[in-house]
Parts: C-alpha cells; sequence; structure tokens
C-alpha cells in the first residue's frame, strides 16, 4: 500500500506533463489531423532551422539559464559567507517573504521602471547631467539580454536564500565555522569550506530548478527581454499564437528545441558543478587561509543588496506611478496625484482577486495533503523507524519535479488540447487541478527535508504510548511541523497566483485572476495601471508570506521549544 | 485578371447585402425568436483587453445587454487576439465542435483570414441583424476585410485609420511634420533617434509598413491580390530600399522597437520619440484625458492618403450561445452603443454607421460629439488607402523578419 | 489485554521472553540472544557504538527498519508481541533525549500519554498530576518543555511514560545526555520504578554503572567489533553514524 501511493502522487503530478508533451511531439513531427497534418515528417524542424535568428534566441536562452542560476547561487553563497549569524543575516530573512511575494511580473516591471533610460536612475542623473529627455540608451531589451537576466537573478535569488537558510542548520554552520575560524581560516573562506559545500547538497534541486526556469521564461522576458531576437521561449507563444495556424507545427518543433536547451543547460551545470568542487578540493588543500577579508565581506553582500533593493524600490515606484498624474522626463516626482487609476482597478479587480484566492488556496491545500501523503507513505516505507534518512528516491523526485524541470511553454498546450478533447469546461477546480501541477513541487521541495527532519523517535514514543497513525500523523509530526507546513503552503499559494500560460490557457479566458489581468492591462502600457496591478498581484502572496510567518508565533505561542523549527 | 477578381468580390459582398435587404421583412419574426433564444445567456466575448476606457465601454454594453435583453456579457480580456484564435483552434483540434468558450471575438484582418480558412466562424449573420440598416455598406472595408469578403461572417464595430501625431512643445508645428512617407524619412534623418515602428507582426507596425509600401510601390493594384512570390523581391525593393535608409536613424538606431502602440504612447510622452502613428484618430486626446500624454500633443495625417481599415465582432463556429452573441453584436451597431464609442470621453472610436441613413436626432448627436482639442474631425483625415491581401502583411513579415529580426 | 501483574507472584510465563532472536543485514548475522526478562528485571545489553544493540533496541519496540531481517520471537506476559504493531505493544520507551513534544505543555505531554479510559478533564489531569509529584516535580504542569532543565526533562520523560501503564520498559542510553549527579539521581528514580511496578526492562548502554546501578544481568554483543565494511544504511537517527557490528555477537553469560 504505501508503495503504491508513493508512485501514484508522483505519477499523477507527472501526468500532465506526459501528456503535455506528448501534444506537442506528435505535431512536432507533422501529425495534427485537425490541422491537416495526417502524416509524419521532418518539415516542422526544417522550418523551424530556417526561422531567422534561430540560433540567437537559443543562445539567448541558454545564457539566461546558466548566468542567472550562477549568478543567484554565487550571490547568495557569498552573502552567507560573509552574512551568516550577523545582523544583515537577520534583516535579510526578515526582509525575505516581502521579496518572495512579489511576482516574477512585478518584479521585472518594477525593475524596468528604475532602469529605463526614462526610470528612476535617469530622472536622478537629469539634474546634474542636464538632460531634458532619457538618453536614446539600449537598456531595457538589450541583445544580450543583461536586463532580463538582472530581473530574473533579483527574484531567483531571495528563492535561493529561503531554501539556502532551510538547509542551513543541517550543515552545522555555527560549529564548523569556529573550527575554521580556529585554524585560521578568514570567516568567508571558512564558511565557503567547510559549510557551503554541505549547503548546496541540499539546495541543489531548487537550483536545478532555477536554471531550468531561467532558461524558458516568458513573463520577465516579454518585459525585459531582447525582442530582435527574442528568447526561444517568448517567440514559442508567438509562434503558438499566430492566426497562421500552420506555425502550430513549427511551434511544436521548437517546443522540443526548448526541451533540449533547457537539457543542455542542466547538463552544462552539473558539469560546473564538478569543476567548481575541483576548485575548491585544490583551494581547501592549498591551505591557504584567506584570513584578511574584511573588504570582500562588504562586497560580497553587493549583489543580495541590489536584488533586494531593485525589488523594494521598483515596488515603491510602481506604486507612485499608480498614483500619479501625467508625469514627463525628467521630474522626479510626479507633479500631481490621484487615486482615479486605483478606484477604476479596485472596481474591476474584485472578481478575479477572488477567483486568484480560491485557485490558491485550493490548489495549495491539496498539495500539501498530496505531499504529505506522499511523505509518509514513503516513511511507511521505511517503516519510519530506524532513524535511516528518508529520502524519495531519484525516480519519484524526477517524476515531482518534473514540472520544474520541464519549461512550461514545453507542454501548456499540448495539455490544453488535452483537457478540451476531455470535453472539460473551465472551472475554478479544474484550473486548481492544473495549478496543483505547478504547486505540489514547490510544495514538496518546501516541505520534505523539514518534514523528515522531524525526530522519528517523538513519534515511536506516541506509539508506545498507544497512539495510532492518524493521531501521530495530526497531534505529533504536523504541529511539530508547523512552521514549515505553513511555509510551504505560502510558496504553493504564492505559485498558484504568479501563474500565467496555465491560467490563460485552461481557463481560456473565463476565469480571469489578477495575473491574467494584469498582464492584459500591461499590454496597454499605461504605467499607472500596470503599477495599480502589480501591487494588486503582489498583495495576496505578501498575506500568505505574513500569515505564514505570523501564525506560528501565534499557535505555539509559549512553545519556546518550536522556536527553533 | 487582378481587376476581375476584385470586381468579384465586391460584387459578391453586395449581392450578399443586397439578399438580406430583400427578406427584411421576414426577419422581423426570425429577429424576435434569436431575442427569445437570446434570454437568460451569458456571451463570453474575447476582446483586447489593454485599454481601460474600451474595458469600461465593454463593461457598459454588458450592463445594458443584461438589462434588456437578459444576455449576460462577460469581457475575456485579452492580450492578444491570436490567442482567441488558439483558442479556438485548439478546441477544434480536440473535437470540440459544441459547448465552445469563445462566444463573441473582436477581429479583423489576418486573425479573421485565419479563423474564415480553417473554418472556424458560424455562418454569416451580419446582414441579418436589424441594426445593419445604419451600417456604412458604400464604406468597401466594412464587407471586405483586408480584400477577403467577409460573407456576414463578421459584423463591423469600428472604424480605423492611421493617423501621427507628435508632441508641438517639442517638435514644433504641426504643420511642418512629413506629409508622405519620403519626408518622413529625410525628418527621421533630420532627427535620428526620434522615431521609431512597433515591430512587425504587432498590428500597428505591420499596419505602418504596409502604408510605406503602398507609398512606394510602383503599382498599388498588385498588392489586391496574393502576394505572387516571384516578383515579390523586385515589387517590394522600394519598401526596403526605404527601411533600410531609415534603419541607422531610427530609435535605438533600430537595434530595439517598441513592443506595440502603447509603448510608443509611453515614449512619445517621456520624450524619447516625436513621432507616434495609431489607428484610432482619437487615441491622442484620450491619451491626454488619462494623463497618458502631454496636452501639446496634436494629430497630423498623409495628403496622399493614410491606411484605413474596419474591425469586426465575429462568432466562432462552436459558439455555445449564438443568439445572444448576436443580440450583442446588433446592439454594438445600435446608434446609441456606436455614438458612445465614438464619444472620446468613453472611447473615441469612429462609428461605421452611415449618417444619412441615421434619424434625424442621432445624426445631431454625432454631429455634436467633442473630439478633443488633438484630434483631426472626420473630414481632415484625408483620404483612406486600401488594406492590401492580407498574404502581404504575412509574407512583409517574414521578410520583415529575416532582414532585421536576427 | 488482562493486567498479568497480579498477587498471584511471577508466573514462568511471565516477563519478557527473547526467543531465539537473531537479526540480519545482508544475511549476516549481527546478533543473536535468547533470554527470559523475569518482571522486574532489567535486562542490560552492552556493546561499543555500531554493535547492534540499538538494531535489538528497535526490533522489541517494533521499528526494525525493512533492511533488516529478523527471526525469533518476542514474549510479553505470555502474549506474542513480534507481529503487533508498536502501539499495540505497551511498551514504554525511553530514550537519551527526553523527547518532550516541544509543541505541547508538561502537562499536554502527559494526558498525551494518559489512556483514554479514564475520563473527565479534572480527573486526566489530577492523573497526570499525581505522577508529576512522584516524579518530584509538582506544579510544573503548565510549564513549556523548553524551560525545563535537562534533568527535569528526562523526570517528564518518565512519568510520560509510565503514565501509559507500559507492561515493560525499553531503555536506550537514557542517562547518557546527563550530567554525573543528575545521573546517579535519575537512575535511581527509574529502577526504583521498575522494582515497583515489578515490570521487566531492556536496558541498552555502553555505560557500565548503569549496568551495575541496574542491578539485572548483562549480555555484551558485538565485541569484536567493526571487521566488516561499515555500512551507511546503518544509521541510528540520534548517533547518526552507527557502523556494522562485527560477525555475530552472540550470547555473553554476565
Amino acid at each position: 500500500m504505501p508503495t503504491l501511493v508513493t508512485w501514484f502522487v508522483p505519477a499523477l503530478l507527472a501526468l500532465p506533463v506526459g501528456v503535455g508533451l506528448a501534444g506537442v511531439v506528435l505535431p512536432a513531427f507533422g501529425y495534427l489531423p485537425a490541422l491537416g497534418g495526417e502524416t509524419f515528417s521532418l518539415d516542422p524542424f526544417r522550418q523551424l532551422l530556417a526561422v531567422p535568428g534561430l540560433a540567437a534566441s537559443a543562445l539567448l536562452s541558454l545564457a539566461s539559464g546558466l548566468l542567472t542560476t550562477a549568478v543567484s547561487t554565487i550571490g547568495v553563497a557569498l552573502f552567507l559567507a560573509a552574512f551568516h549569524g550577523t545582523a544583515g543575516d537577520r534583516l535579510a530573512r526578515r526582509l525575505l517573504a516581502p521579496l518572495l511575494a512579489v511576482p516574477h511580473a512585478a518584479a521585472a516591471f518594477g525593475l524596468a521602471f528604475l532602469i529605463a533610460p526614462s526610470g528612476l536612475i535617469f530622472r536622478l542623473l537629469a539634474e546634474p547631467f542636464g538632460l531634458t529627455r532619457p538618453p536614446d540608451l539600449l537598456i531595457i531589451g538589450d541583445p544580450l539580454g543583461l536586463a532580463m537576466m538582472a530581473g530574473l537573478v533579483a527574484k531567483e535569488m531571495p528563492f535561493l536564500l529561503l531554501v539556502a537558510f532551510a538547509a542551513l542548520p543541517q550543515a552545522d554552520p555555527v560549529r564548523r565555522s569556529r573550527l575554521a575560524a580556529s585554524l585560521g581560516y578568514g570567516r568567508m573562506a571558512g564558511f565557503l569550506l567547510t559549510v557551503w559545500p554541505g549547503v548546496y547538497r541540499q539546495i541543489r534541486l531548487p537550483v536545478l530548478a532555477v536554471a531550468a526556469y531561467a532558461s524558458g521564461v516568458v513573463d520577465v522576458a516579454l518585459i525585459l527581454g531582447p525582442s530582435l531576437p527574442a528568447p526561444l521561449a517568448v517567440r514559442l507563444v508567438a509562434w503558438m499564437n499566430d492566426p497562421d495556424l500552420s506555425l502550430r507545427f513549427m511551434a511544436s518543433a521548437g517546443a522540443l528545441l526548448q526541451l533540449a536547451i533547457t537539457g543542455a543547460v542542466l547538463l552544462l551545470w552539473l558539469i560546473g558543478e564538478r569543476l567548481v568542487g575541483l576548485l575548491r578540493r585544490r583551494v581547501a588543500a592549498s591551505g591557504r587561509r584567506h584570513g584578511r577579508d574584511g573588504t570582500w565581506r562588504i562586497a560580497a553582500g553587493i549583489p543580495v543588496a541590489l536584488a533586494g533593493g531593485a525589488v523594494f524600490f521598483g515596488l515603491a515606484w510602481l506604486f507612485v506611478w499608480s498614483i500619479a498624474g501625467f508625469w514627463a522626463f525628467p521630474a522626479i516626482l510626479p507633479p500631481s496625484v490621484g487615486l482615479a487609476t486605483w478606484s477604476r482597478t479596485l472596481e474591476s479587480a474584485g472578481g478575479p482577486l477572488a477567483t486568484t484566492f480560491l485557485v490558491a488556496i485550493l490548489s495549495a491545500g491539496v498539495a500539501l495533503v498530496l505531499v504529505v501523503i506522499l511523505l509518509e507513505a514513503r516513511r511507511r516505507q521505511f517503516r519510519a523507524s530506524a532513524g535511516r534518512a528518508v529520502r524519495l528516491t531519484p525516480a519519484m523526485a524526477g517524476l515531482i519535479y518534473l514540472p520544474l524541470i520541464v519549461p512550461q511553454i514545453a507542454f501548456v498546450f499540448g495539455l490544453q488540447v488535452a483537457v478540451l478533447s476531455l470535453g472539460l469546461t473551465p472551472s475554478i477546480p479544474l484550473l486548481a487541478a492544473v495549478h496543483l501541477v505547478f504547486v505540489a513541487p514547490y510544495v514538496a521541495l518546501a516541505l520534505a527535508d523539514p518534514w523528515y527532519a522531524v525526530d522519528p523517535r517523538y513519534e515511536q514514543v506516541a506509539a508506545s504510548l498507544g497512539h495510532g497513525a492518524l493521531a501521530r500523523l495530526f497531534r505529533v509530526r504536523l504541529p511539530m511541523a508547523t512552521a514549515a507546513v505553513l511555509t510551504a503552503m505560502a510558496i504553493g499559494f504564492a505559485t498558484s497566483v504568479g501563474q500565467y500560460l496555465p491560467t490563460l490557457l485552461i481557463g481560456a479566458g473565463r476565469l480571469p485572476t489578477i495575473t491574467t489581468e494584469a498582464v492584459a492591462l500591461a499590454s496597454g502600457g499605461n504605467r499607472r495601471i500596470i503599477g495599480a496591478y502589480a501591487l494588486l498581484q503582489t498583495l495576496l502572496p505578501f498575506l500568505a508570506f505574513t500569515l505564514s510567518a505570523t501564525l506560528p508565533r501565534l499557535l505555539l505561542r509559549g512553545r519556546g521549544g518550536m522556536r527553533r523549527a | 485578371m487582378i481587376g476581375f477578381r476584385i470586381g468579384a468580390l465586391v460584387l459578391a459582398a453586395g449581392l450578399f447585402v443586397s439578399g438580406a435587404a430583400r427578406g427584411e421583412a421576414a426577419s422581423d419574426a426570425a429577429w424576435q425568436a434569436v431575442l427569445d433564444e437570446a434570454k437568460g445567456e451569458t456571451v463570453y466575448f474575447a476582446a483586447w483587453g489593454g485599454s481601460q476606457n474600451i474595458n469600461d465601454y465593454i463593461a457598459w454594453v454588458g450592463g445594458e445587454g443584461k438589462q434588456r435583453f437578459d444576455v449576460t456579457l462577460n469581457h475575456v480580456k485579452l492580450d492578444d487576439t491570436a490567442s482567441a484564435v488558439a483558442t479556438v483552434l485548439a478546441e477544434k483540434a480536440a473535437g470540440k465542435d459544441m459547448g465552445g468558450s469563445i462566444d463573441l471575438i473582436w477581429i479583423n484582418g489576418e486573425n479573421f483570414a485565419a479563423m474564415q480558412e480553417q473554418g472556424l466562424l458560424s455562418a454569416g449573420f451580419a446582414t441579418e441583424l436589424p441594426n445593419w440598416a445604419y451600417v456604412d455598406t458604400q464604406n468597401p472595408t466594412v464587407t471586405v476585410d483586408f480584400t477577403l469578403p467577409t460573407l456576414g461572417q463578421e459584423s463591423p464595430w469600428g472604424g480605423a485609420k492611421l493617423v501621427f501625431f507628435s508632441d508641438t512643445a517639442r517638435s514644433g508645428l504641426v504643420e511642418a511634420m512629413p506629409k508622405s512617407a519620403g519626408e518622413l524619412l529625410d525628418w527621421a534623418k533630420a532627427h535620428p533617434g526620434r522615431f521609431s515602428y512597433p515591430a512587425p507582426p504587432d498590428f500597428v507596425g505591420s499596419s505602418f509598413l504596409k502604408q510605406v509600401l503602398i507609398e512606394t510601390i510602383a503599382d498599388p493594384e498588385v498588392l489586391q491580390a496574393p502576394v505572387d512570390e516571384a516578383g515579390f523581391e523586385a515589387v517590394t525593393k522600394p519598401l526596403w530600399d526605404w527601411l533600410d535608409a531609415i534603419q541607422p536613424v531610427l530609435w535605438r538606431s533600430g537595434r530595439d522597437h517598441p513592443q506595440n502602440y502603447p509603448a510608443m504612447k509611453q515614449l512619445l510622452a517621456d520624450g524619447e520619440l516625436e513621432i507616434i502613428f495609431a489607428f484610432n484618430p482619437a487615441e491622442a486626446s484620450s491619451g491626454i484625458a488619462a494623463g497618458e500624454l502631454p496636452d501639446t500633443v496634436r494629430s497630423f495625417t498623409f495628403p496622399g492618403g493614410t491606411l484605413g481599415n474596419t474591425h469586426f465582432v465575429a462568432i466562432p463556429y462552436n459558439s455555445s450561445s449564438k443568439s445572444a452573441a448576436k443580440v450583442v453584436a446588433n446592439f454594438l451597431i445600435s446608434p446609441e452603443a456606436q455614438l458612445r464609442k465614438e464619444d472620446p470621453r468613453y472611447w473615441g472610436d469612429p462609428t461605421v454607421l452611415a449618417m444619412d441613413k441615421l434619424p434625424e436626432d442621432d445624426r445631431d448627436a454625432f454631429a455634436e460629439i467633442d473630439r478633443g482639442i488633438a484630434t483631426l474631425p472626420p473630414s481632415q483625415l484625408g483620404p483612406v488607402l486600401a488594406e492590401p491581401h492580407p498574404s502581404w502583411m504575412t509574407r512583409i513579415e517574414a521578410e520583415w523578419k529575416r532582414r532585421y529580426g536576427g | 489485554m488482562t493486567n498479568q501483574n497480579t498477587a498471584d507472584g511471577p508466573q514462568p510465563a511471565d516477563g519478557l521472553i527473547l526467543r531465539d532472536v537473531a537479526i540480519r543485514l545482508d544475511g549476516r548475522r549481527l546478533l543473536a540472544l535468547d533470554r527470559r526478562i523475569a518482571p522486574g528485571e532489567t535486562l542490560t545489553v552492552m556493546g561499543p557504538s555500531g554493535s547492534g544493540k540499538s538494531t535489538l533496541f528497535a526490533f522489541v519496540a517494533g521499528f526494525l527498519d525493512p533492511a533488516f531481517s529478523a527471526t525469533g520471537s518476542v514474549v510479553l506476559d505470555g502474549h506474542e508481541l513480534t507481529h503487533l504493531a508498536p502501539r499495540q505493544r505497551r511498551l514504554g520507551l525511553l530514550f537519551q533525549d527526553a523527547l518532550l513534544f516541544p509543541h505541547m505543555s508538561v502537562g499536554e505531554n502527559l494526558l498525551f500519554a494518559l489512556a483514554p479510559t479514564l475520563r473527565g478533564r479534572r480527573a486526566r489531569r489530577q492523573a497526570a498530576e499525581r505522577m508529576l509529584a512522584k516524579v518530584g516535580l509538582e506544579g510544573m504542569f503548565d510549564r513549556d518543555p523548553a524551560t525545563l532543565s535537562g534533568g527535569q526533562a528526562a523526570r517528564v520523560a518518565l512519568a510520560r511514560t509510565l503514565l501509559a501503564e507500559p507492561r515493560a520498559l525499553l531503555l536506550d542510553e537514557p542517562f547518557s545526555r546527563l550530567d554525573q549527579t543528575l545521573r546517579i539521581a535519575t537512575r535511581k528514580l527509574v529502577f526504583a520504578r521498575i522494582r515497583e511496578r515489578g515490570i521487566p526492562a531492556i536496558l541498552v548502554t555502553h555505560d557500565p554503572a548503569d549496568a551495575e546501578a541496574a542491578g539485572g544481568p548483562v549480555v555484551v554483543i558485538g565485541e569484536a567489533g567493526g571487521d566488516g565494511p561499515a555500512d551507511p544504511r546503518v544509521r541510528t537517527g540520534e548517533a547518526g553514524a552507527e557502523g556494522t557490528a562485527g560477525e555475530a555477537g552472540g550470547e555473553a553469560a554476565p
């Protein structure tokens, strides 16, 4: 029975990915009867390879996947190395929840409003440099995709920081750092050589998820990325949506190319891991202590501070735009403000907010139940007992995390066709079920380690006191994992809120969420409305993260032993 | 041969119209049946959702529809009409031939061509709508959409005409602005970095390319027929010469393009661009009213004519509330709804109705609309250049991508 | 399930019997044992780290990792336990950590252990308070376990275990985390309660002083120690790195 469950849940989550992929594999080889593709051929691939700028698009996606991940990971490692256990560390922990709550698109808009030639930075520079109009500089949408990668880093670094914070205690940072210091190692060198490898080993999967995401991202790329050519995923959406329906075949072939690029990113990353590991061992073996790292320590905080600052200032700037009247360059603040945008926005945002909330709470709740069932079934397999480290098998983990590794764009279109063929009409449960595919992996990611970190002997004690499995689950393990459960819920909730493509395609536009509304209105380019919607989009996840941080404190008041968790 | 084809198309469209007019008496009862069937139904209207003004207008239509016809209108806000086409296509691919998710779709041009070609549209209905009697059928773009006869499969909703805007506070008098594509090129050379156009396949960007094509091509007549691949390069050479010449003096040196019209509008407001263009003559005024553009922006157009077309609403073949969709389509071309739509306080979109067919009160109401300081009166909009066959758009977009897209 | 500790005095079937117990990993025998522990008696199992002490403990308690195979049976007061679920075995467990549930107060920890057959809020609370008094912790009912000292926590853990009326006790190095003075006091308390209740107990330890205090028979297992390759699967939650035992730690006479 546990064996069945441990396979059933991952298979359930992976099934839509498989179905969706099948839905693009067939057209990629020319088969889609509804469009007259009755025979198999390689024409879609020939057509794809003939597309101008394809190589540049593919390289952009590849570079985005690798660079975003590298910068984010290194930034997190340096930050922890320099600031672990300091006031900076505590500040980062406190600010993390609001940072995580900002959806990708909102963060990207915020960054765009800051760094564009007409944005805050150049408005501040206008006075000293005598600018009367924005400089003609290609900053947003630069051909190398640097702005896009900056936007991705600003969002991914906080995510990796969150998982690193969670993994840190298992790497025994305090004692290892002290040990390294007693041997004369500098703070950063000591951390990077003794603690970080243990942390990285645990956050490897999230890191790979970041790499996969960054190589196939659509919304951030649309807002900040280059357009001539755009990264592959953006062009795929355009082809899939092209009124020339024959492009569907080529788009499907492109989806497979996207899959290959993401695969290449992951492969290159794994090779890079090896190289870095070799380097680390050589550095460690050299015995150099790197004792004086004062200046380095300050520099090491820059990436995280920049990322956090960009998101915060970006949001603040979005808010100012949302209340601005006509606001010309180079005025730093709008000459007139008003609430007209907000009153119009709030009037129409109620329904979408409610839909967003329902779908998010449903999908996060069901995801939690499924993940708990899976984790428990897996523990049962281990007889929950002998203290052996419980882990999901690579095959199970592979299935669960498949939706994080396979780019969304490669399978949601196929999934849409499948949903339609089943004759399902768009409804909130259906949408929640589709969101579940993307939400559950994050819930599993957030919950698995803390879940298994609960000392199994507590339940042995409970069992010896005569309590059955359900009592042990609900009265011992769940309460002991309260903080982790709520964090996992909040992450799942935020993931659901941020879904755009699946919501649009599966909801068929009938179930507008705050995110689909935001993207539709963003196409109108009105900065006031973009500002208002970006803030509204941030609101629900922000509440979720705030609740997940404060509820345990309220529920477990006077239980000092839970504070460590 | 080409002339014959155009003639046949217009003739076909005309036959359709007169056929409908003949059955007017009989259709009263038929329309009543449609109204009865529509009662209590819900219409999912897929329409671009990027403008708060338009969204509010559609919401108003929804309110009226509920009150008058007991029809619920849900606006499915799109960021790109093509995605609605893709939705219907996906439904057809999945064999969902009934109970489709979209009942009414805001459409024209290549999206319409694609849906018509793939059989994704309901049979003709537009000419049977009671309010069709008011439609300006003299306007060829009402029945021929980008050279394709609509066959009544889409009902006109509003007009569009290419107009240019500039900020007089930065670039001086609007009278001194370019008056043709050729002059625009010279102006751009004199003002490097101050002009750009949205990258195709953005609708406005592609339309601008067509404007230049029509102005520079030796014989515009060939554009009314599908692209002849053999002669394509030679025929379109003037267009590419023009684009090659302007490329280095474009905004961002042509290395990037604005995403769409709204992006251009923002760039005009920021002072990055000095000349922009739109397909709605009232855009400048409504932009000023919304605080998005400075009140020094004015409109101008090319005396030799600019591209014009009509946008429509169509009913997908698998709509589950076709009758209700027809009721909405009919209301959209009522004098009342059209009047509100042309009023820049609400939207500012030109009407598709013929003034001489309207009752006198309605005609006066149209005449009294305050179009705003930045809007050219209909009389000064200049001649309409007809849209080329949709295949030109597709072909030119592909060629543009090949030349400038990588 | 009748209480076997009647006034009739010990019967031959009373007590905890480990009959021909042998535990193997990958076909290799880790340990073998065949003992009877009389009511009120404590069997001390000694052996170095990795000798399989904790494996024996897990087997008797019912938590044996499926990677091991075990033969033989465990019989308590004439009842076969081997195939019962842990919660049906009615064995009290004490670990080296007190393992008080951190989300419950001291009192709630005790109430969690008290059999549901005792009804009524007041009656249950009184039973818990009485038990607290017995271990010298009067008035601690509402305390947060996190505020207790190590010795106090150990005593609450004992109180919790006893409150469930176990028919035997399994002790896994329960004193090793306590300092010298506390250790002596806690030992006294635990063994006094075992004798008072007249239930059998197994104590797993590597501290000879524990064995001495227990006063019962002692078996030593896994003396050869570590000539097989370390098997990473044999790890215990608390120690984290207990390697495989050597060949056949057999039974040794006290």
